[in-house]
Protein backbone atom coordinates (compact mmCIF):
# COMPACT_ATOMS: atom_id res chain seq x y z
CA UNK A 1 0.00 0.00 0.00
CA UNK A 2 2.88 2.57 0.90
CA UNK A 3 4.56 1.74 -2.27
CA UNK A 4 1.44 2.30 -4.33
CA UNK A 5 1.14 6.11 -2.92
CA UNK A 6 5.02 6.85 -3.68
CA UNK A 7 4.00 5.30 -7.56
CA UNK A 8 0.88 8.08 -7.27
CA UNK A 9 2.65 10.75 -6.22
CA UNK A 10 6.11 9.94 -8.75
CA UNK A 11 3.97 10.16 -11.69
CA UNK A 12 4.15 13.77 -13.17
CA UNK A 13 0.82 14.26 -16.30
CA UNK A 14 3.49 15.66 -18.46
CA UNK A 15 6.10 12.72 -18.39
CA UNK A 16 3.42 10.63 -19.14
CA UNK A 17 2.15 12.34 -22.04
CA UNK A 18 5.99 12.70 -23.26
CA UNK A 19 6.30 8.67 -23.17
CA UNK A 20 3.01 8.18 -24.62
CA UNK A 21 4.28 10.67 -27.41
CA UNK A 22 7.22 8.78 -28.28
CA UNK A 23 5.33 5.91 -28.80
CA UNK A 24 2.62 7.63 -31.17
CA UNK A 25 5.64 9.23 -33.41
CA UNK A 26 7.16 5.76 -34.16
CA UNK A 27 3.61 4.51 -34.73
CA UNK A 28 2.30 7.07 -37.40
CA UNK A 29 6.30 6.11 -38.99
CA UNK A 30 5.67 2.60 -39.55
CA UNK A 31 1.69 2.72 -39.35
CA UNK A 32 1.66 1.26 -42.93
CA UNK A 33 3.93 -1.89 -42.85
CA UNK A 34 3.11 -3.07 -39.30
CA UNK A 35 -0.24 -1.62 -37.52
CA UNK A 36 -2.18 -1.65 -40.50
CA UNK A 37 -3.17 -5.02 -40.61
CA UNK A 38 -4.91 -4.53 -37.26
CA UNK A 39 -7.48 -3.20 -38.32
CA UNK A 40 -8.58 -5.88 -40.98
CA UNK A 41 -8.52 -8.95 -38.47
CA UNK A 42 -11.95 -8.34 -37.06
CA UNK A 43 -13.81 -7.28 -40.29
CA UNK A 44 -12.00 -10.57 -41.18
CA UNK A 45 -13.69 -12.74 -38.78
CA UNK A 46 -16.94 -10.76 -38.91
CA UNK A 47 -17.27 -11.81 -42.63
CA UNK A 48 -15.98 -15.19 -42.18
CA UNK A 49 -18.12 -15.96 -38.97
CA UNK A 50 -21.06 -13.68 -39.19
CA UNK A 51 -21.59 -14.10 -43.02
CA UNK A 52 -20.42 -17.73 -43.45
CA UNK A 53 -20.87 -19.90 -40.24
CA UNK A 54 -24.05 -17.62 -39.90
CA UNK A 55 -26.17 -19.10 -42.54
CA UNK A 56 -25.93 -21.83 -40.54
CA UNK A 57 -26.58 -20.89 -37.28
CA UNK A 58 -30.53 -20.21 -35.62
CA UNK A 59 -30.96 -16.83 -34.54
CA UNK A 60 -29.68 -15.94 -30.65
CA UNK A 61 -31.80 -13.85 -28.25
CA UNK A 62 -33.77 -12.65 -31.20
CA UNK A 63 -30.87 -11.36 -33.59
CA UNK A 64 -29.05 -13.01 -36.56
CA UNK A 65 -25.77 -14.29 -36.15
CA UNK A 66 -24.07 -11.40 -37.76
CA UNK A 67 -25.72 -8.79 -35.45
CA UNK A 68 -24.75 -10.97 -32.35
CA UNK A 69 -21.23 -11.51 -32.90
CA UNK A 70 -20.49 -7.94 -34.09
CA UNK A 71 -20.55 -5.83 -30.56
CA UNK A 72 -18.80 -9.04 -29.55
CA UNK A 73 -16.02 -8.71 -31.63
CA UNK A 74 -15.62 -5.05 -30.69
CA UNK A 75 -14.64 -6.47 -27.07
CA UNK A 76 -12.36 -8.64 -28.53
CA UNK A 77 -10.46 -6.00 -31.00
CA UNK A 78 -9.90 -3.80 -27.73
CA UNK A 79 -8.24 -6.96 -25.70
CA UNK A 80 -6.39 -7.90 -28.35
CA UNK A 81 -4.61 -4.48 -29.82
CA UNK A 82 -4.14 -3.49 -26.30
CA UNK A 83 -2.69 -7.18 -24.89
CA UNK A 84 -0.17 -6.90 -27.52
CA UNK A 85 1.16 -3.91 -26.83
CA UNK A 86 1.67 -3.72 -23.37
CA UNK A 87 3.40 -7.73 -23.20
CA UNK A 88 5.48 -8.22 -27.08
CA UNK A 89 5.58 -4.22 -27.66
CA UNK A 90 7.06 -3.04 -24.26
CA UNK A 91 8.39 -5.91 -23.37
CA UNK A 92 11.04 -5.18 -26.61
CA UNK A 93 11.23 -1.58 -25.75
CA UNK A 94 12.17 -2.68 -21.80
CA UNK A 95 15.18 -5.61 -22.49
CA UNK A 96 15.88 -5.16 -26.01
CA UNK A 97 15.97 -1.60 -27.03
CA UNK A 98 16.40 -0.23 -23.93
CA UNK A 99 14.37 2.42 -24.64
CA UNK A 100 13.18 2.47 -20.95
CA UNK A 101 16.80 3.53 -19.68
CA UNK A 102 17.01 5.77 -22.66
CA UNK A 103 14.20 7.70 -21.12
CA UNK A 104 15.15 7.11 -17.18
CA UNK A 105 18.36 9.76 -18.22
CA UNK A 106 15.43 12.52 -18.91
CA UNK A 107 13.65 14.18 -16.09
CA UNK A 108 10.73 11.39 -16.47
CA UNK A 109 10.56 9.07 -14.36
CA UNK A 110 9.75 5.31 -14.08
CA UNK A 111 6.17 5.95 -13.31
CA UNK A 112 5.94 8.43 -16.26
CA UNK A 113 7.29 5.61 -18.18
CA UNK A 114 5.17 2.77 -17.01
CA UNK A 115 2.42 4.90 -17.05
CA UNK A 116 2.79 6.26 -20.52
CA UNK A 117 3.24 2.88 -22.03
CA UNK A 118 0.21 1.92 -20.77
CA UNK A 119 -1.61 4.98 -21.72
CA UNK A 120 -0.16 4.03 -24.78
CA UNK A 121 -1.45 0.40 -25.47
CA UNK A 122 -4.85 1.83 -23.93
CA UNK A 123 -4.75 4.08 -27.41
CA UNK A 124 -3.95 1.14 -29.48
CA UNK A 125 -6.89 -0.79 -28.51
CA UNK A 126 -8.88 2.41 -28.91
CA UNK A 127 -7.60 3.42 -32.14
CA UNK A 128 -8.16 -0.33 -33.54
CA UNK A 129 -11.97 -0.72 -31.47
CA UNK A 130 -12.94 2.57 -32.52
CA UNK A 131 -12.28 1.97 -36.31
CA UNK A 132 -14.56 -1.36 -36.01
CA UNK A 133 -16.93 0.71 -34.20
CA UNK A 134 -17.29 2.44 -36.89
CA UNK A 135 -17.26 -0.24 -39.46
CA UNK A 136 -20.09 -2.56 -38.00
CA UNK A 137 -22.34 1.08 -37.57
CA UNK A 138 -21.95 1.93 -41.04
CA UNK A 139 -22.98 -2.00 -42.23
CA UNK A 140 -25.78 -1.03 -39.52
CA UNK A 141 -24.57 -3.27 -36.87
CA UNK A 142 -25.38 -0.82 -34.31
CA UNK A 143 -29.04 0.50 -33.42
CA UNK A 144 -28.73 2.55 -30.45
CA UNK A 145 -27.85 5.84 -29.02
CA UNK A 146 -26.39 4.27 -26.24
CA UNK A 147 -23.45 2.94 -28.16
CA UNK A 148 -22.16 6.51 -27.72
CA UNK A 149 -21.37 5.66 -24.45
CA UNK A 150 -18.64 3.23 -26.06
CA UNK A 151 -16.59 6.28 -27.13
CA UNK A 152 -15.67 6.37 -23.46
CA UNK A 153 -15.93 3.41 -22.39
CA UNK A 154 -13.89 1.54 -25.07
CA UNK A 155 -10.92 3.62 -23.99
CA UNK A 156 -11.26 2.10 -20.01
CA UNK A 157 -11.82 -1.13 -21.70
CA UNK A 158 -8.09 -0.65 -23.89
CA UNK A 159 -6.88 0.72 -20.65
CA UNK A 160 -8.02 -2.58 -18.53
CA UNK A 161 -6.31 -4.74 -21.20
CA UNK A 162 -3.34 -2.54 -21.67
CA UNK A 163 -2.86 -2.82 -17.50
CA UNK A 164 -3.16 -6.49 -17.08
CA UNK A 165 -0.92 -7.23 -19.98
CA UNK A 166 1.58 -4.60 -18.44
CA UNK A 167 1.38 -6.79 -15.03
CA UNK A 168 2.37 -9.67 -16.75
CA UNK A 169 5.48 -8.12 -18.47
CA UNK A 170 6.53 -6.77 -14.93
CA UNK A 171 6.87 -10.53 -13.78
CA UNK A 172 8.01 -12.51 -16.54
CA UNK A 173 11.93 -12.31 -17.44
CA UNK A 174 11.62 -14.31 -21.03
CA UNK A 175 9.76 -13.05 -24.13
CA UNK A 176 8.72 -16.45 -24.65
CA UNK A 177 6.74 -16.53 -21.64
CA UNK A 178 4.27 -14.63 -23.18
CA UNK A 179 2.91 -17.71 -25.05
CA UNK A 180 1.70 -19.09 -21.88
CA UNK A 181 -0.23 -15.46 -21.55
CA UNK A 182 -1.66 -15.54 -24.98
CA UNK A 183 -2.56 -19.45 -25.26
CA UNK A 184 -3.55 -19.68 -21.76
CA UNK A 185 -5.21 -16.34 -20.37
CA UNK A 186 -6.22 -13.95 -23.92
CA UNK A 187 -7.29 -17.56 -26.37
CA UNK A 188 -9.73 -18.74 -23.27
CA UNK A 189 -11.17 -15.11 -22.97
CA UNK A 190 -11.85 -14.80 -26.38
CA UNK A 191 -13.34 -18.13 -27.07
CA UNK A 192 -15.67 -17.82 -23.42
CA UNK A 193 -16.55 -15.18 -23.33
CA UNK A 194 -19.73 -14.46 -25.26
CA UNK A 195 -18.37 -13.34 -28.32
CA UNK A 196 -18.93 -16.32 -30.58
CA UNK A 197 -22.61 -17.82 -28.41
CA UNK A 198 -24.12 -16.62 -25.31
CA UNK A 199 -22.64 -18.23 -22.19
CA UNK A 200 -25.43 -19.40 -20.92
CA UNK A 201 -25.13 -22.67 -23.13
CA UNK A 202 -21.66 -23.52 -21.39
CA UNK A 203 -21.88 -25.41 -17.86
CA UNK A 204 -23.05 -23.85 -14.82
CA UNK A 205 -19.27 -23.57 -13.26
CA UNK A 206 -18.28 -22.01 -16.05
CA UNK A 207 -20.46 -19.35 -16.34
CA UNK A 208 -19.61 -18.59 -12.66
CA UNK A 209 -15.89 -18.97 -13.55
CA UNK A 210 -16.59 -16.13 -16.81
CA UNK A 211 -18.01 -13.53 -14.12
CA UNK A 212 -14.79 -13.36 -12.96
CA UNK A 213 -12.54 -12.69 -16.52
CA UNK A 214 -12.85 -9.01 -17.29
CA UNK A 215 -13.65 -9.84 -21.23
CA UNK A 216 -16.66 -11.30 -20.49
CA UNK A 217 -18.28 -7.46 -19.36
CA UNK A 218 -16.39 -5.98 -21.80
CA UNK A 219 -18.28 -8.28 -24.46
CA UNK A 220 -21.66 -7.62 -22.09
CA UNK A 221 -21.37 -4.15 -21.99
CA UNK A 222 -20.22 -3.92 -25.84
CA UNK A 223 -23.05 -5.61 -26.80
CA UNK A 224 -25.73 -4.36 -24.52
CA UNK A 225 -24.78 -0.54 -25.47
CA UNK A 226 -24.91 -1.35 -29.15
CA UNK A 227 -27.91 -2.73 -29.63
CA UNK A 228 -29.85 -0.63 -26.56
CA UNK A 229 -30.76 -3.67 -24.77
CA UNK A 230 -29.44 -1.64 -21.11
CA UNK A 231 -30.17 -4.04 -18.04
CA UNK A 232 -29.20 -3.54 -14.93
CA UNK A 233 -26.36 -6.14 -15.87
CA UNK A 234 -24.90 -3.61 -18.84
CA UNK A 235 -24.34 -1.16 -15.34
CA UNK A 236 -22.94 -3.76 -13.36
CA UNK A 237 -20.29 -4.81 -15.81
CA UNK A 238 -19.73 -1.02 -16.24
CA UNK A 239 -19.31 -0.66 -12.80
CA UNK A 240 -16.80 -3.55 -12.81
CA UNK A 241 -14.66 -2.60 -15.33
CA UNK A 242 -13.88 1.21 -14.57
CA UNK A 243 -13.60 0.03 -11.21
CA UNK A 244 -11.10 -2.28 -12.12
CA UNK A 245 -9.43 -0.13 -14.22
CA UNK A 246 -8.72 2.44 -11.84
CA UNK A 247 -7.57 0.54 -8.96
CA UNK A 248 -5.00 -2.01 -11.13
CA UNK A 249 -3.82 0.75 -12.82
CA UNK A 250 -0.98 1.53 -10.04
CA UNK A 251 0.04 -2.25 -9.98
CA UNK A 252 2.58 -2.91 -12.60
CA UNK A 253 4.16 0.66 -12.06
CA UNK A 254 5.01 -0.35 -8.78
CA UNK A 255 5.99 -3.82 -9.90
CA UNK A 256 8.15 -2.03 -12.47
CA UNK A 257 9.78 0.32 -10.55
CA UNK A 258 10.75 -2.77 -7.86
CA UNK A 259 12.07 -4.41 -10.84
CA UNK A 260 13.64 -1.61 -12.73
CA UNK A 261 15.38 0.80 -9.88
CA UNK A 262 17.74 -1.44 -8.10
CA UNK B 1 38.73 15.59 1.95
CA UNK B 2 39.67 16.41 -1.72
CA UNK B 3 42.17 19.76 -2.19
CA UNK B 4 39.73 22.33 -1.80
CA UNK B 5 40.20 25.23 -4.09
CA UNK B 6 36.94 26.75 -2.86
CA UNK B 7 34.86 26.01 -6.10
CA UNK B 8 31.52 24.73 -6.19
CA UNK B 9 30.94 21.03 -5.75
CA UNK B 10 29.13 19.24 -8.10
CA UNK B 11 28.60 16.01 -6.92
CA UNK B 12 29.41 15.08 -3.39
CA UNK B 13 29.30 11.36 -2.40
CA UNK B 14 30.04 10.05 0.96
CA UNK B 15 30.47 6.57 1.93
CA UNK B 16 28.50 5.38 -0.38
CA UNK B 17 27.64 1.82 -0.40
CA UNK B 18 25.13 -0.39 -3.18
CA UNK B 19 24.11 -3.68 -2.22
CA UNK B 20 22.43 -5.86 -4.96
CA UNK B 21 20.77 -9.08 -3.28
CA UNK B 22 23.78 -10.19 -1.08
CA UNK B 23 26.68 -8.89 -3.68
CA UNK B 24 28.25 -5.44 -2.37
CA UNK B 25 29.30 -3.62 -6.07
CA UNK B 26 30.09 -0.51 -3.65
CA UNK B 27 31.61 -0.79 -0.78
CA UNK B 28 31.53 2.73 0.98
CA UNK B 29 32.93 4.74 -1.32
CA UNK B 30 33.63 9.02 -0.58
CA UNK B 31 34.46 11.54 -3.83
CA UNK B 32 33.78 14.88 -4.62
CA UNK B 33 33.53 16.46 -7.90
CA UNK B 34 34.28 20.36 -8.29
CA UNK B 35 32.51 22.27 -11.46
CA UNK B 36 34.86 22.44 -14.72
CA UNK B 37 36.35 19.18 -13.45
CA UNK B 38 36.86 16.40 -15.26
CA UNK B 39 37.19 13.04 -13.49
CA UNK B 40 37.59 9.62 -14.78
CA UNK B 41 36.91 6.42 -13.07
CA UNK B 42 38.80 3.66 -13.95
CA UNK B 43 38.98 -0.09 -12.94
CA UNK B 44 39.13 -3.50 -13.99
CA UNK B 45 35.69 -5.09 -14.94
CA UNK B 46 33.08 -5.61 -12.20
CA UNK B 47 34.97 -2.75 -10.36
CA UNK B 48 31.86 -0.76 -9.58
CA UNK B 49 32.11 2.32 -11.86
CA UNK B 50 28.58 1.31 -13.64
CA UNK B 51 26.79 1.05 -10.56
CA UNK B 52 28.29 4.32 -9.23
CA UNK B 53 27.57 6.26 -12.33
CA UNK B 54 23.93 4.60 -12.22
CA UNK B 55 23.43 6.06 -8.57
CA UNK B 56 24.14 9.36 -9.92
CA UNK B 57 21.24 9.70 -12.52
CA UNK B 58 18.74 7.73 -10.42
CA UNK B 59 19.04 4.60 -11.64
CA UNK B 60 20.04 2.64 -8.85
CA UNK B 61 19.53 4.30 -5.42
CA UNK B 62 22.32 3.95 -2.69
CA UNK B 63 21.75 1.43 -0.21
CA UNK B 64 23.81 3.38 2.14
CA UNK B 65 25.10 6.53 2.24
CA UNK B 66 24.86 9.86 0.69
CA UNK B 67 24.89 11.55 -2.48
CA UNK B 68 23.83 14.72 -3.63
CA UNK B 69 24.34 16.40 -7.12
CA UNK B 70 24.41 20.28 -8.29
CA UNK B 71 23.56 20.59 -4.50
CA UNK B 72 20.61 18.51 -5.00
CA UNK B 73 19.69 14.70 -2.90
CA UNK B 74 19.25 12.20 -5.12
CA UNK B 75 17.13 10.44 -3.29
CA UNK B 76 14.67 13.56 -3.12
CA UNK B 77 15.02 15.43 -5.86
CA UNK B 78 16.33 13.33 -8.52
CA UNK B 79 13.77 14.37 -11.25
CA UNK B 80 15.85 18.38 -11.18
CA UNK B 81 19.16 17.04 -11.60
CA UNK B 82 18.06 15.04 -14.36
CA UNK B 83 16.73 17.91 -16.20
CA UNK B 84 20.60 19.25 -15.78
CA UNK B 85 22.98 16.67 -16.36
CA UNK B 86 23.28 14.47 -19.85
CA UNK B 87 24.12 10.86 -19.77
CA UNK B 88 26.15 8.60 -22.32
CA UNK B 89 25.22 5.16 -21.45
CA UNK B 90 27.80 1.90 -21.23
CA UNK B 91 24.90 0.17 -24.12
CA UNK B 92 23.60 1.84 -26.72
CA UNK B 93 20.00 2.83 -26.28
CA UNK B 94 18.83 4.44 -29.22
CA UNK B 95 15.32 4.50 -31.07
CA UNK B 96 16.30 2.31 -33.68
CA UNK B 97 12.71 3.17 -35.81
CA UNK B 98 14.06 6.45 -36.02
CA UNK B 99 16.49 8.53 -37.53
CA UNK B 100 19.20 10.55 -36.41
CA UNK B 101 17.04 14.07 -36.17
CA UNK B 102 14.01 12.25 -35.00
CA UNK B 103 15.83 10.58 -32.67
CA UNK B 104 17.09 13.79 -31.02
CA UNK B 105 13.39 15.35 -31.26
CA UNK B 106 11.91 12.71 -29.53
CA UNK B 107 14.46 13.06 -26.76
CA UNK B 108 14.07 17.02 -26.33
CA UNK B 109 10.42 16.28 -26.00
CA UNK B 110 11.14 14.08 -22.76
CA UNK B 111 12.98 17.33 -21.30
CA UNK B 112 9.99 19.55 -22.40
CA UNK B 113 12.23 21.41 -24.70
CA UNK B 114 9.80 23.64 -26.93
CA UNK B 115 9.64 22.60 -30.43
CA UNK B 116 11.22 25.43 -31.95
CA UNK B 117 14.06 25.99 -29.62
CA UNK B 118 14.69 22.06 -29.75
CA UNK B 119 15.19 22.18 -33.51
CA UNK B 120 17.81 25.32 -33.44
CA UNK B 121 19.63 23.03 -31.01
CA UNK B 122 19.40 19.73 -32.90
CA UNK B 123 20.62 21.58 -35.70
CA UNK B 124 23.27 23.22 -33.66
CA UNK B 125 24.35 19.41 -32.36
CA UNK B 126 24.40 17.79 -35.50
CA UNK B 127 27.15 20.16 -36.30
CA UNK B 128 29.21 19.56 -33.40
CA UNK B 129 29.17 16.16 -33.70
CA UNK B 130 29.41 15.83 -37.67
CA UNK B 131 26.20 13.95 -38.40
CA UNK B 132 24.72 16.76 -40.32
CA UNK B 133 25.01 14.69 -43.64
CA UNK B 134 23.08 11.23 -41.87
CA UNK B 135 20.57 13.91 -40.29
CA UNK B 136 17.96 11.45 -41.57
CA UNK B 137 19.34 8.37 -41.78
CA UNK B 138 17.73 5.37 -39.78
CA UNK B 139 19.94 4.86 -36.79
CA UNK B 140 20.03 1.24 -37.47
CA UNK B 141 22.33 1.84 -40.97
CA UNK B 142 24.94 3.86 -38.26
CA UNK B 143 28.16 2.33 -38.20
CA UNK B 144 29.23 1.87 -34.18
CA UNK B 145 31.18 5.46 -33.88
CA UNK B 146 28.20 7.42 -35.74
CA UNK B 147 26.09 5.70 -33.16
CA UNK B 148 28.18 6.96 -30.11
CA UNK B 149 28.32 10.58 -31.72
CA UNK B 150 24.39 10.66 -31.59
CA UNK B 151 24.44 10.00 -28.30
CA UNK B 152 26.99 11.64 -27.30
CA UNK B 153 24.44 14.74 -28.97
CA UNK B 154 21.19 13.32 -27.52
CA UNK B 155 22.91 14.08 -23.97
CA UNK B 156 24.00 17.51 -24.90
CA UNK B 157 20.33 18.60 -26.17
CA UNK B 158 19.20 19.92 -22.57
CA UNK B 159 22.73 21.94 -22.40
CA UNK B 160 23.93 20.06 -19.13
CA UNK B 161 26.53 21.38 -16.51
CA UNK B 162 27.00 17.93 -15.70
CA UNK B 163 27.66 14.86 -18.28
CA UNK B 164 28.11 11.58 -17.77
CA UNK B 165 29.98 9.44 -19.83
CA UNK B 166 30.06 5.61 -19.27
CA UNK B 167 33.22 3.99 -21.82
CA UNK B 168 32.51 7.33 -24.36
CA UNK B 169 34.82 5.09 -27.11
CA UNK B 170 34.60 2.00 -26.17
CA UNK B 171 34.80 0.00 -29.88
CA UNK B 172 36.05 2.99 -31.46
CA UNK B 173 37.78 3.70 -34.66
CA UNK B 174 40.76 5.88 -33.71
CA UNK B 175 39.76 8.62 -35.80
CA UNK B 176 35.92 8.05 -34.23
CA UNK B 177 38.06 8.44 -30.30
CA UNK B 178 39.76 11.85 -31.68
CA UNK B 179 36.56 13.46 -32.82
CA UNK B 180 35.06 12.53 -29.59
CA UNK B 181 37.96 13.30 -27.26
CA UNK B 182 38.21 16.51 -28.95
CA UNK B 183 34.48 17.71 -28.31
CA UNK B 184 34.67 16.50 -25.39
CA UNK B 185 37.66 18.98 -24.61
CA UNK B 186 35.66 21.82 -26.28
CA UNK B 187 32.60 21.22 -23.79
CA UNK B 188 34.82 21.49 -20.96
CA UNK B 189 35.84 24.98 -22.34
CA UNK B 190 32.27 25.69 -21.24
CA UNK B 191 32.58 24.79 -18.09
CA UNK B 192 30.35 21.72 -18.48
CA UNK B 193 31.87 19.16 -15.57
CA UNK B 194 32.79 15.78 -17.05
CA UNK B 195 32.29 12.34 -15.28
CA UNK B 196 33.75 9.48 -17.32
CA UNK B 197 34.50 5.70 -16.88
CA UNK B 198 37.00 4.27 -19.49
CA UNK B 199 39.68 1.14 -19.64
CA UNK B 200 41.97 3.09 -21.48
CA UNK B 201 44.14 4.67 -19.95
CA UNK B 202 45.41 7.39 -22.41
CA UNK B 203 41.63 8.56 -23.24
CA UNK B 204 41.89 8.96 -18.86
CA UNK B 205 45.39 10.89 -18.72
CA UNK B 206 44.42 12.74 -21.90
CA UNK B 207 40.98 14.13 -20.84
CA UNK B 208 40.95 14.27 -17.41
CA UNK B 209 42.04 16.05 -14.73
CA UNK B 210 41.63 13.38 -12.36
CA UNK B 211 41.78 10.04 -11.69
CA UNK B 212 39.65 7.61 -9.26
CA UNK B 213 40.92 3.82 -9.62
CA UNK B 214 38.09 2.02 -8.35
CA UNK B 215 38.38 -1.92 -7.25
CA UNK B 216 36.23 -4.20 -6.14
CA UNK B 217 33.89 -1.65 -5.32
CA UNK B 218 36.13 0.34 -3.32
CA UNK B 219 38.27 3.47 -4.45
CA UNK B 220 41.75 2.31 -4.19
CA UNK B 221 43.56 5.41 -5.52
CA UNK B 222 42.75 8.80 -6.43
CA UNK B 223 44.93 12.01 -7.50
CA UNK B 224 45.80 13.57 -11.01
CA UNK B 225 47.28 11.28 -13.63
CA UNK B 226 51.06 13.05 -12.77
CA UNK B 227 50.88 12.48 -9.41
CA UNK B 228 49.68 9.56 -8.73
CA UNK B 229 52.56 7.78 -11.54
CA UNK B 230 54.87 9.91 -9.24
CA UNK B 231 53.22 8.23 -6.38
CA UNK B 232 52.88 4.98 -7.34
CA UNK B 233 55.52 3.78 -9.77
CA UNK B 234 58.20 6.55 -10.96
CA UNK B 235 58.02 9.21 -13.96
CA UNK B 236 60.20 6.83 -16.07
CA UNK B 237 60.30 3.56 -17.19
CA UNK B 238 63.42 0.71 -18.51
CA UNK B 239 61.88 -2.57 -19.90
CA UNK B 240 64.42 -4.92 -20.75
CA UNK B 241 65.25 -8.69 -21.49
CA UNK B 242 69.02 -10.03 -20.53
CA UNK B 243 70.25 -13.29 -21.59
CA UNK B 244 68.41 -16.31 -19.55
CA UNK B 245 71.24 -16.83 -17.24
CA UNK B 246 71.69 -13.22 -16.02
CA UNK B 247 67.96 -11.73 -14.87
CA UNK B 248 69.12 -12.89 -11.23
CA UNK B 249 72.27 -10.70 -11.59
CA UNK B 250 70.14 -7.88 -13.64
CA UNK B 251 67.60 -7.82 -10.49
CA UNK B 252 70.37 -7.83 -8.14
CA UNK B 253 71.67 -4.73 -9.89
CA UNK B 254 68.58 -2.67 -10.54
CA UNK B 255 66.19 -3.42 -7.56
CA UNK B 256 68.21 -1.23 -5.23
CA UNK B 257 68.01 1.44 -7.57
CA UNK B 258 64.60 1.51 -8.76
CA UNK B 259 61.41 2.36 -6.76
CA UNK B 260 59.48 -0.26 -8.07
CA UNK B 261 59.92 -3.07 -10.36
CA UNK B 262 57.37 -5.71 -12.32
CA UNK B 263 58.24 -9.01 -14.64
CA UNK B 264 56.40 -9.61 -17.76
CA UNK B 265 56.77 -12.87 -18.45
CA UNK B 266 60.65 -12.91 -19.49
CA UNK B 267 60.64 -9.19 -19.31
CA UNK B 268 61.25 -6.91 -16.45
CA UNK B 269 59.79 -3.37 -16.14
CA UNK B 270 62.02 -1.20 -14.00
CA UNK B 271 60.50 2.08 -12.38
CA UNK B 272 62.80 5.03 -11.52
CA UNK B 273 63.03 8.94 -11.72
CA UNK B 274 65.98 8.45 -14.45
CA UNK B 275 65.51 5.31 -16.02
CA UNK B 276 68.62 6.43 -18.43
CA UNK B 277 71.23 5.68 -15.09
CA UNK B 278 69.40 2.39 -14.63
CA UNK B 279 70.59 1.54 -18.80
CA UNK B 280 73.74 3.21 -18.39
CA UNK B 281 73.99 0.62 -15.11
CA UNK B 282 73.24 -2.41 -17.51
CA UNK B 283 75.74 -0.90 -19.84
CA UNK B 284 78.29 -1.00 -17.62
CA UNK B 285 78.20 -3.84 -16.00
CA UNK B 286 78.46 -5.80 -19.68
CA UNK B 287 74.92 -7.48 -19.54
CA UNK B 288 73.96 -9.24 -22.59
CA UNK B 289 71.08 -6.91 -23.77
CA UNK B 290 67.88 -8.45 -25.81
CA UNK B 291 65.36 -5.86 -25.49
CA UNK B 292 65.49 -2.40 -23.60
CA UNK B 293 62.95 0.43 -24.05
CA UNK B 294 63.48 3.55 -22.21
CA UNK B 295 59.95 5.39 -21.81
CA UNK B 296 58.11 7.31 -19.62
CA UNK B 297 55.81 5.61 -17.20
CA UNK B 298 51.96 5.71 -17.71
CA UNK B 299 49.07 5.06 -16.32
CA UNK B 300 48.58 2.18 -17.29
CA UNK B 301 51.55 1.29 -14.71
CA UNK B 302 49.98 2.28 -11.96
CA UNK B 303 46.57 0.58 -12.80
CA UNK B 304 48.65 -2.83 -12.78
CA UNK B 305 50.19 -2.25 -10.05
CA UNK B 306 47.46 -1.22 -7.84
CA UNK B 307 44.90 -3.47 -9.73
CA UNK B 308 47.03 -6.50 -10.41
CA UNK B 309 46.56 -9.00 -13.98
CA UNK B 310 44.03 -11.31 -12.31
CA UNK B 311 41.50 -11.39 -14.77
CA UNK B 312 37.90 -10.36 -13.09
CA UNK B 313 35.06 -11.73 -14.87
N1 LIG C 1 21.36 -4.88 -11.49
C1 LIG C 1 22.30 -5.64 -10.92
N2 LIG C 1 21.95 -6.73 -10.19
C2 LIG C 1 22.88 -7.51 -9.61
N3 LIG C 1 24.20 -7.29 -9.69
C3 LIG C 1 24.62 -6.23 -10.40
C4 LIG C 1 23.70 -5.36 -11.06
N4 LIG C 1 24.41 -4.40 -11.69
C5 LIG C 1 25.71 -4.67 -11.43
N5 LIG C 1 25.85 -5.77 -10.67
C6 LIG C 1 27.12 -6.33 -10.18
O1 LIG C 1 27.84 -5.30 -9.54
C7 LIG C 1 29.23 -5.41 -9.80
C8 LIG C 1 29.74 -4.11 -10.37
O2 LIG C 1 29.25 -3.96 -11.69
P1 LIG C 1 29.47 -2.66 -12.56
O3 LIG C 1 28.66 -2.82 -13.78
O4 LIG C 1 29.24 -1.47 -11.73
O5 LIG C 1 31.01 -2.77 -12.92
P2 LIG C 1 31.88 -1.89 -13.91
O6 LIG C 1 33.01 -1.36 -13.11
O7 LIG C 1 31.04 -0.91 -14.62
O8 LIG C 1 32.41 -3.00 -14.92
P3 LIG C 1 32.68 -2.93 -16.51
O9 LIG C 1 34.02 -2.35 -16.66
O10 LIG C 1 32.68 -4.37 -16.90
O11 LIG C 1 31.60 -2.13 -17.15
C9 LIG C 1 29.39 -6.60 -10.73
O12 LIG C 1 29.74 -7.72 -9.95
C10 LIG C 1 28.02 -6.78 -11.32
O13 LIG C 1 27.79 -8.13 -11.66
MG1 LIG D 1 30.50 -0.61 -16.60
Amino acid sequence: MKSLVKTARSISPAGVIRMWYRNWKIFRKVFWFAAAPNFLEPVIYLTALGIGLGLLVQDIEGLSYVQFLAPGLLGSTVMYASSFETTYSSFIRMKYEKTYDAVLATPLSIEDVIAGEILWGATRGYINALTFLGVIAIFGYVDSAAALLLIPLLFVFAALFAIIGMTYTALVSNINLFNYYFTLFITPLFLFSGIFFPISTLPAWAQKLALFTPLYHVVLVCRGLALGRLDQDVFTSIFITVAFTAVLFLVPITIMRNRLIK
Amino acid sequence: MESNTGREKVVVAQDLTKVFDGLTAVKGISFTVERGERVGFLGPNGAGKTTTIRMLYGMSPPTTGSLSVLGLDVRDDIRDIKRRIGVVPQETNLDTDLSVRENLEVYANYFGIPKKPASERIHELLAFMQLEERADTMVDTLSGGMKRRLLLARALLNNPELLILDEPTTGLDPQARHLIWDRLKSLQEQNVTLILTTHYMDEASRLCDRIIIMDEGSIIAEGIPLDLIETHVSSEALEIRVAEGQREALQELLVPKSEYFETQQDTYVFFARAADELMQAVKDAGFEIEYALLRRSTLEDVFLKLTGRRLRD
